[in-house]
């Protein structure tokens, strides 16, 4: 009889607390490391969004949670923090990591519990194909790389060029190697492929190496946090090339602490506030007023990945990760950064923008559509 | 040839930078026997002093850098203080466990306070540091220059304090036997004392040259650096002043050679930079100009 009462209250005092329990989304991101401005810059987009009732701030009559963690940039501290997250926090879904490297850490952990992680821009191809739990919102660097190759040819008409690659990053030495084959694809020539290291801040052995063998291009698919010094470097020696960088730095750090140095820098990313529209537009409106600085592509991206999450939530009808995960995969959807197609592999097919450094300031300077990133793969496939 | 001349000055500034770093490593080690690894990281704070004084409090940037020097060297003094003093008579481990919760202690310490944080700062260098010269196809940077000239200077005072002072001669004596020279009625605590305060007044000059070197600031700046100037403090021969310094150069050299002459091989600098490190534990524990020591028992 004891017992029966128990189960009974037990059970009225669950159905009372479903009722206002929270939905809760982690977001396991960089706050601290090399990849701290990303990580910062996504926490700071997302709460921007919903304080100012951009995005939904409840689904399923259930109010939305975010839960945070510092993933340090470091594989070890994104494995801590998703077991964390997932066993702790009893999140649903995932947001993170910013860098690839850091989203491999956690994609076995979230893969074995069957919770669904979205990395807003984690680029390398590697990320989603862990398992079916992992997915991106942005493009894959096995196009990017193409893409950069295709700028250097076509838009820089340069006939030889140097790469220099972090080796402690995945997502590094991913980029230089599809920039290098389809850069050879396209009928050019690397001269010289030289390597560095996260954290390492003396570059002029290698820039001493580049001025001997004098290319046309310099590409860095580097992070900001080696680029901005790498650049200063090239240039007190007098280096004069263009250089060419990936969407690792769209950070105002590059233009900080790399002064004069990095004006004219081109590289790779996902958006620009200049070419948004519908939804995307409003973003950056609203973003401006609100922090008095341009929007940026990785805040952008984070909160797509939040919008993502809560369409599938809402699709699904159900918080439960397995029926989030299903509706992920058939997620058909107009986010900040335009609309979002993602393909059961958890891939979103998305354009190309270029982005420059002028006058201390990111401006648009280009684009290539994702079509032509086909054909560029084309080609090296031959 | 223009070009080895240009990789040699670039050695020869990266050098000067972890020769300085190194004596404090030296310095401590040859007097405590502790490798204090917090080291590097007072080298990352002097960096942020100077932010914090010339940036956030608009100080003339020599004023601030002097400032950077004073409270770099207070904050080595506290830090034996508060942390090393009362477990000197604890074995040696708890003293090294004790230096490492330290270091994250700093490293930390920067990630939360809010003028610091996470994320990377600008460090504020003088015109006089960066201007270039360039003689033929050779560009050097001022600090190119400034650097070996200062640490050739700050090395020449620290030779004249430790031989030619009182203090130096109880230095000297605590290094060889620390019991006897209590005995002998010198003031072990501020020996000591002094001690931390000069080899982190020395770390401070090398973290504010490192930073106009390299004009980034960030939380976990001086681990790599420390790693570096600990390898080459073991190079010269762990507790020789001269020797820290000598190991200094040959790393900064053998680091910016390496991707000169292999430069398909650039990837593998730190794994070359510790072998050598490893080389040295194996074969001539001592260093190059360390005294082999008679184990206490």
């Amino acid at each position: 009889m004891r017992r029966a009462l128990a189960i009974i209250l037990a059970l009225g005092a669950g159905v009372l607390v479903w009722a206002q329990e929270p939905i809760k989304i982690g977001g396991l991101l960089e706050f601290t490391g090399a990849c701290a401005a990303y990580g910062q810059m996504a926490r700071d987009a997302i709460e921007f969004a919903r304080a100012v009732g951009l995005v939904p701030k409840e689904v399923l009559g259930r109010p939305i949670e975010l839960v945070y963690f510092d993933a340090r940039t470091d594989p070890v501290e994104s494995a801590n923090g998703a077991t964390r997250l997932i066993q702790v926090e009893k999140v649903v879904a995932i947001i993170g990591t910013m860098c690839s490297g850091v989203f491999l850490g956690a994609a076995e952990i979230v893969q074995a519990a069957g919770v669904p992680l979205i990395g807003p821009t984690t680029t390398n191809p590697l990320t989603t194909q862990v398992g079916d739990y992992c997915f991106r919102a942005c493009f894959k660097d096995d196009d990017q790389g193409p893409v950069a190759a295709e700028l250097a040819r076509n838009y820089f008409k340069a006939n030889t060029a140097a790469v220099v690659i972090d080796v402690a990053q995945a997502y590094c030495v991913g980029l230089g190697k599809y920039f290098i084959e389809a850069f050879e694809a396209l009928g050019g020539k690397v001269v010289a492929t030289l390597y560095c290291r996260s954290g390492d801040v003396d570059y002029t052995a290698q820039l001493t190496e580049i001025q001997r063998v004098n290319p046309d291009i310099i590409y860095t698919p580097n992070y900001y946090t080696e680029v901005a010094l790498m650049a200063r470097q090239a240039r007190d020696l007098g280096l004069t090339q263009p250089i060419l960088g990936a969407d690792g730095l769209f950070a105002p750090e590059l233009i900080e602490i790399g002064g004069a140095a990095v004006e004219g820098i081109h590289f790779t990313t996902f958006w620009h506030p200049a070419q948004a529209t519908g939804i995307g537009l409003r973003y950056a409106e609203e973003y401006k007023k609100y922090f008095g600085r341009e929007a940026d592509a990785f805040g952008a991206l984070a909160v797509d990945s939040y919008l993502l999450i809560v369409d599938a939530i809402q699709r699904a009808g159900s918080a439960d990760p397995a029926a989030i995960k299903e509706a992920l995969q058939t997620a058909d959807l107009e986010v900040v950064t335009g609309r979002t197609i993602m393909t059961p592999e958890g891939n979103p097919v998305k354009d190309f923008y270029f982005l420059k450094v002028e006058n201390g300031e990111f401006v648009y300077a280009t684009m290539i559509p994702a079509a032509r990133a086909a054909e560029i793969k084309a080609l090296m496939g031959k | 040839m223009a070009t080895y001349l240009q990789q040699l000055l670039n050695g020869v500034t990266l050098g000067s930078l972890y020769a300085l770093i190194a004596i404090g490593y030296t310095m401590v080690y040859g007097i405590l026997r502790l490798i204090n690894f917090a080291h590097g990281d007072v080298v990352m704070w002097a960096g942020y002093w100077v932010f914090f004084l010339v940036v956030l409090f608009r100080l003339p940037w020599w004023l601030g850098a002097l400032c950077a020097v004073v409270l770099t060297a207070l904050m080595g003094v506290t830090i034996e203080r508060v942390a090393y003093r009362p477990l000197r008579e604890a074995p040696r481990i708890s003293l090294l466990i004790t230096a490492i919760g330290v270091s994250f202690l700093l490293e930390n310490l920067i990630i939360v306070l809010p003028w610091a944080g996470g994320r990377q700062k600008s460090y504020p260098t003088p015109g006089l540091m960066t201007q270039i010269y360039t003689v033929g196809s050779v560009r050097v940077q001022g600090v190119t220059i400034w650097v070996p000239l200062i640490a050739a200077a700050c090395l020449l005072g620290l030779i004249f304090l430790v031989y030619r002072t009182k203090v130096g001669r109880a230095m000297r004596a605590i290094a060889t036997d620390i019991e006897t020279t209590a005995l002998m009625g010198a003031d072990i605590n501020r020996v000591i004392s002094y001690t931390f305060l000069v080899g982190s007044a020395l770390a401070a000059v090398g973290g504010i040259l490192w930073g106009c070197r390299y004009p980034r600031l960030q939380w976990d700046l001086g681990i790599m650096p420390g790693w570096r100037a600990f390898t080459a403090a073991v190079i010269g021969g762990i507790g020789n002043i001269v020797g820290a310094m000598l190991g200094g150069f040959l790393l900064g050299l053998a680091e910016i050679l390496i991707v000169a002459f292999l430069p398909g091989l650039s990837g593998f600098r730190d794994a070359f930079i510790f072998a050598i490190l490893i080389f040295f534990l194996l074969f001539r524990p001592t260093g190059i100009l360390g005294k082999p020591m008679k184990e206490k028992v």
